[in-house]
């Protein structure tokens, strides 16, 4: 089941929180949705769940319409919200059988699901369990199991591993991950990491915009434009080195970063690629290289380059 | 229908789990019976086999019990956010307030049903008029029905508890007790306004045993006001 936005705008108090967004999540699709704190992430999620009606534009969930058929689109979406709201007073059991009934699963199916749920999500030992008494990752655990206790189509996530230690984080992934093959995923996320290793598709937004959209290497080489290698090469002198690099024609710029160490940055021309230049460089004048290495810009670098200014 | 009972059923098993629901029954049979059978104008100061002293007492204790029963469940779901987890499922606001409705009226008819042996007793000291007790206790049921409504209305408009309560209190105090006096002191059409919106005069009216469509509409239309009104509010925040 796919998602479409169509120039989705959300107006708290005069601020576009959501300024005239459109884009599509295929079925299937695993979308991290990320952007600084207070850019619209949690907003556009909230429309899609049917929490929040938009002021204008429309978004459609299998082709269902939210501002129409909101109760068909509800039964289609597990949401998580973020921080993650529990009754603390229930039973884990308890909250998500209450949560399967509101979803309409059949009577005779609901235990076959609980089951199932508390497997995947791994609560075998917590389920009688008060929510209140039970440790941060094992609460996100059971605001999962909560989402998708009806198997959606459509799982949104809004910022799944706030507030988990390494451990949980890696295993909240996983999880994602392994449900994400069947269902379409949205997930929110200020970790960039986190995005990288679930998603197969990146969304930047910024003040209500998108500002960035692809996969991580997309945007890596969107941002990044030319090559550029860090390099060192031993024996020979350090200027003679400096002039030889500065001579091969694919190479724009040098850079010395160490002249102990004859470190270099190499800059090449739109396009183009030098590490074969630089070696054949280096046979020719005796020279060898200790390392070589693509500097890569970071999706950090990306996520800054385009939600500053 | 189903959702509404879905609803009301967790509503009830939270009375229970937390105890609130002990502790209602309870003082609501503590201090009822204590001023019914042992103090004041008790029972049998009226040399006369009725529930009236009862009816009184419950008329005053349930005004201040239903709001502390409603107080939290709206306000409560909005503070702790799982109001946003309720309304993301295929359910409606009225659905999710009537449930609440449904739940707190369902307590209330459990603690009513519990002074039952007040009337065994009574309809074992002398002749008892079993129509005007019968209507006595569907006097207090519409009253609570009345209140809860409201009590819910109040936790839809606070995120505390609190505020929800004492709110419930202030405009509940309005029908409970003060459009009564000041309807005696007003003359003419006001007068009778008032006269008309003061709870008393249709508790009374019905513990008396007469059932008036005036009365029927003047529960009614509380009753859907406060939800209907709650309605509105829960739907505002979208």
């Amino acid at each position: 089941m796919d998602i479409k936005l169509e120039n989705l705008t959300k107006i708290y108090d005069y601020q576009k929180a959501v300024d005239n967004i459109s884009f599509e999540v295929k079925t299937g699709e695993i979308l991290g949705f990320l952007g600084p704190n207070g850019a619209g992430k949690t907003t556009t999620m909230k429309a899609i769940t049917c929490y929040l009606s938009p002021d204008s534009g429309d978004i459609k969930v299998g082709g269902l319409s939210v501002l129409q058929n909101p109760s068909a689109v509800k039964k289609n979406i597990g949401y998580l919200p973020e921080n993650n709201p529990l009754y603390a007073d229930m039973a884990v059991i308890d909250y998500l059988k209450f949560a399967a009934e509101l979803q309409n699963v059949p009577k005779e199916k609901i235990k076959d699901r609980l089951w199932e749920m508390i497997q995947v999500c791994g609560l075998k030992n917590e389920k009688h369990k008060k929510i209140r008494e039970l440790s941060k990752g094992y609460k996100q655990r059971v605001g999962l199991a909560q989402a998708m206790i009806h198997d959606p189509k459509i799982l949104i996530l809004d910022e799944p591993t706030t507030g988990l230690d390494p451990n949980q984080i890696v295993e909240i992934r996983e999880l994602i991950r392994r449900i994400g093959r069947e269902k379409t995923v949205i997930l929110s996320s200020h970790i960039l990491a986190e995005v990288e290793a679930t998603c197969d598709r990146i969304i930047i937004i910024n003040k209500g915009k998108i500002v960035a959209d692809g996969t991580s290497e997309e945007l890596r080489k969107q941002a990044q434009g030319d090559e550029i290698l860090k390099i060192q090469i031993k024996e020979g002198e350090v200027n003679e080195i400096f002039r030889a690099l500065q001579n091969i024609e694919s190479v724009a710029l040098v850079d010395l970063i160490n002249s102990e160490q004859q470190l270099f940055e190499v800059q090449s021309l739109k396009g183009m690629k030098s590490a074969k230049n630089i070696f054949s460089l280096c046979a020719s004048r005796g020279w060898y290289i200790g390392q070589l290495t693509p500097v890569e810009t970071k999706l950090e670098d990306v996520f800054r380059e385009v939600t500053t200014n | 229908m189903k959702p509404i009972w879905i609803i009301a059923k967790r509503e009830l098993s939270s009375f229970f789990d937390s105890l609130m629901a002990y502790i209602i029954i309870i003082l609501f049979l503590g201090i009822s019976g204590f001023f019914t059978w042992i103090q004041g104008s008790d029972i049998f100061f009226v040399n006369q086999a009725s529930l009236q002293s009862f009816f009184g007492i419950a008329y005053w204790t349930l005004f201040f019990f239903i709001p502390a029963l409603t107080m939290r469940m709206i306000a409560e779901e909005k503070k702790t956010g799982t109001i946003e987890m309720l309304l993301t499922k295929p359910i409606k606001e009225e659905e999710i307030i009537a449930g609440k409705f449904v739940a707190t009226l369902l307590l209330i008819i459990v603690a009513l049903a519990l002074t039952l042996g007040y009337y065994i007793t009574v309809a074992n000291l002398g002749n008892v008029d079993h129509g005007a007790i019968l209507l006595g206790y569907f006097g207090l049921i519409f009253m609570s029905a009345a209140y809860i409504s409201i009590g819910i209305l109040t936790s839809c408009l606070s995120n505390n508890q609190i505020t929800a309560y004492l709110l419930a209190l202030a405009i509940g105090i309005f029908f409970h007790i003060i459009f009564d006096v000041l309807s005696s002191a007003t003359p003419g059409f006001m007068g009778h306004t008032l006269h008309y919106l003061s709870m008393s005069t249709h508790f009374e009216s019905v513990a008396r045993g007469v059932i008036d469509s005036k009365d029927v509409i003047y529960f009614a239309s509380i009753i859907f006001l406060g939800l209907f009104g709650s309605k509105m509010v829960l739907s505002k925040h979208n």
